[in-house]
């Protein structure tokens, strides 16, 4: 297939208003934040002269390193937990039912509804006087509410991996339902057990599928101020918690700014040393 | 059959775990009593009656304008760039998809205050203009996934022989590529519509004065008065999405034939 050059004009006149948009709206917006986290607030303005001061405060101040560490720690447990209870689920639908779609509707219901609230129906039945501990002691089963079950990372976590499951049971469905069902055949006929099957063919198959679900779960969940401002009182805190005070109430922009870029290169190098790591263990095992 | 079973057993436990917490929502919206908790104090609508709240109502338009808004948008331009990817050889492809994809790697809240920082330097004031732009964002890459897929299991010969057949471009545009991409076009309004519709932290930055429902809603979780009017809310929310899916599935298996090719 040789484009002409007109042909190949076209071609980059129909990509250019989406890569110009997406581009601007997100080159401009970055360049901002990095300007803004080498000033210094003074009141409602900033000071004229440059400084790295605010990154020295991000990266020396313990109070900080603890979020940083609690946050990463939080949602890679979060994807972790969200993508291990999925995949059997996943697996379920694409080999072992005959009206997926019907399951796949059955399995989305629940995550249409809004997500603050899926989220504090978690806070409703954790609380003190919630819906465990109301019923517990309703039926005599505790003499008082147990107070740990709320506001600890915890609770962070498990309402984390509630709320986001359909970004985990969507793409594994769709990465497995893809497998040719001839090679699953071709590993049996030369004698592989079910279990070795699964671990040669089925699993490395689907890891693009794994993937793309522990991104669309590690990143977001990286970033969230809901939750843990909802369910993980000052135990669970996160983060997005302090650059969201940086911005609103104390209002310290510049300190936010630097705390908002350092978390984003976190979460950017994890991830993507997640993705090299987990391609290299499918190539591995295959 | 055992590990079958098995599996089946584990669907079982996966669907009250997501659906339990849920149906508290329902639960007790339905509930006469402000507190929420066990044990239940009889059956009674009138939470719901707090919905003609004209704040509330003011909140779901202003998302349905952006929703929309986003929804069609975005689009749009997944629509262009992954015809520009998938019909020409372009140099530098990968490179730009990469661009558009870069968002999915980016926390929300980081778009949200990076955004907010360039709209004030700007001085351009906060509108729900400035949520969908930021919503832009966040949908863009999603619109471009799904409709690439679409684009890639698309048969060219197709297009040719309308050509052939003596069809001019817009009108093999008009009658054969359209109605081929038309699920892939549906599948990416839909999605962006609720991503949109449900996004709350870019809003949460980017809104100002106008609120869209998450951004409503979250202003109310501070109100312990408030918040059986909240779960009613949800409620009818969830139930609304239901049977627009049902309607929807009712449509698709009712209407248009499944077309034949290119799927």
């Amino acid at each position: 297939m040789a484009d002409s050059g007109r042909n190949l004009r076209q071609g980059y006149a129909l990509l250019s208003p989406t890569l110009g948009v997406v581009g601007l709206a997100l080159a401009a917006p970055m360049a901002l934040l990095l300007l803004t986290s080498l000033k210094t607030q003074t009141g409602t303005g900033f000071e004229s002269g440059w400084t790295l001061a605010q990154y020295g405060e991000v990266l020396g101040r313990d109070s900080y390193r603890i979020l940083f560490a609690r946050s990463l720690a939080i949602a890679g447990l979060v994807t972790l937990l969200t993508v291990a209870l999925a995949y059997p689920m996943a697996y379920f639908v694409a080999f072992h039912t005959r009206r997926k779609f019907l399951w796949l509707i059955v399995l989305t219901i629940p995550f249409w509804t809004s997500y603050l609230l899926r989220v504090f129906a978690w806070k409703i039945i954790l609380g003190y006087g919630g819906v465990i501990n109301s019923g517990l002691l309703g039926l005599g089963l505790i003499g008082e509410p147990l107070s740990f079950l709320l506001y600890n990372p915890f609770s962070v976590v498990v309402t984390l991996a509630h709320a986001w499951a359909a970004f985990a049971i969507l793409p594994i469905y769709v990465s497995l339902e893809k497998i040719d069902r001839s090679l699953l055949e071709a590993a049996s006929d030369l004698g592989d057990g079910a279990l070795r099957r699964f671990a040669r063919i089925t699993l490395p198959l689907s890891m693009p599928g794994v993937i793309g679900a522990a991104i669309l779960i590690f990143v977001p969940t990286t970033g969230d101020f809901v939750t843990p401002e909802l369910v993980g009182g000052p135990a669970g805190a996160m983060i997005a918690n302090i650059i969201e005070v940086q911005f609103s109430q104390v209002g310290n922009w510049p300190l936010g700014a630097a705390l908002a870029l350092v978390s984003m290169l976190m979460v950017a190098v994890i991830a993507g040393l997640f993705v090299a790591a987990a391609r290299a263990a499918a190539k591995a095992i295959r | 059959m055992k590990s079958s079973r098995l599996l089946f057993g584990y669907a079982l436990a996966y669907l009250a775990f997501l659906y339990v917490p849920v149906l508290v929502l329902p639960l007790f919206s339905l509930n006469n009593s402000a507190f929420i908790a066990f044990p239940l104090a009889g059956f009674t609508t009138r939470w719901y009656a707090g919905l003609a709240d004209s704040a509330l109502q003011h909140a779901l338009v202003n998302s349905l304008k952006v929703g929309i808004a986003t929804a069609l948008i975005s689009t749009l331009l997944g629509l262009t760039a992954a015809r520009a990817v998938t019909r020409y050889r372009l140099r530098g492809a990968n490179a730009a998809l990469g661009v558009i994809s870069l968002p999915l790697f980016i926390p929300d809240i980081v778009l949200g205050i990076s955004l907010l920082l360039l709209l004030g330097t700007l001085g351009l004031p906060l509108s729900l203009a400035s949520v969908v732009l930021g919503h832009l964002l966040i949908c863009v890459p999603f619109s471009l996934t799904v409709l690439i897929a679409r684009f890639e299991g698309f048969d060219r010969n197709l297009e040719e022989a309308s050509a052939d057949l003596g069809e001019d471009g817009w009108m093999t545009f008009w009658r054969v590529t359209l109605p081929l991409m038309l699920p892939g076009i549906v599948a990416s309004l839909l999605l962006t519509f609720i991503t949109s519709f449900d996004e709350f932290l870019v809003a949460y930055f980017l809104s100002g004065t106008e609120a869209t429902l998450p951004v409503y809603i979250w202003s109310q979780l501070r109100f312990p008065a408030r918040l059986p009017m909240v779960l009613a809310l949800g409620t009818l929310i969830l139930a609304v999405s239901v049977v627009l899916v049902i309607f929807a599935e009712k449509l698709r298996n009712q209407g248009v034939k499944k077309p034949v090719v290119g799927a």
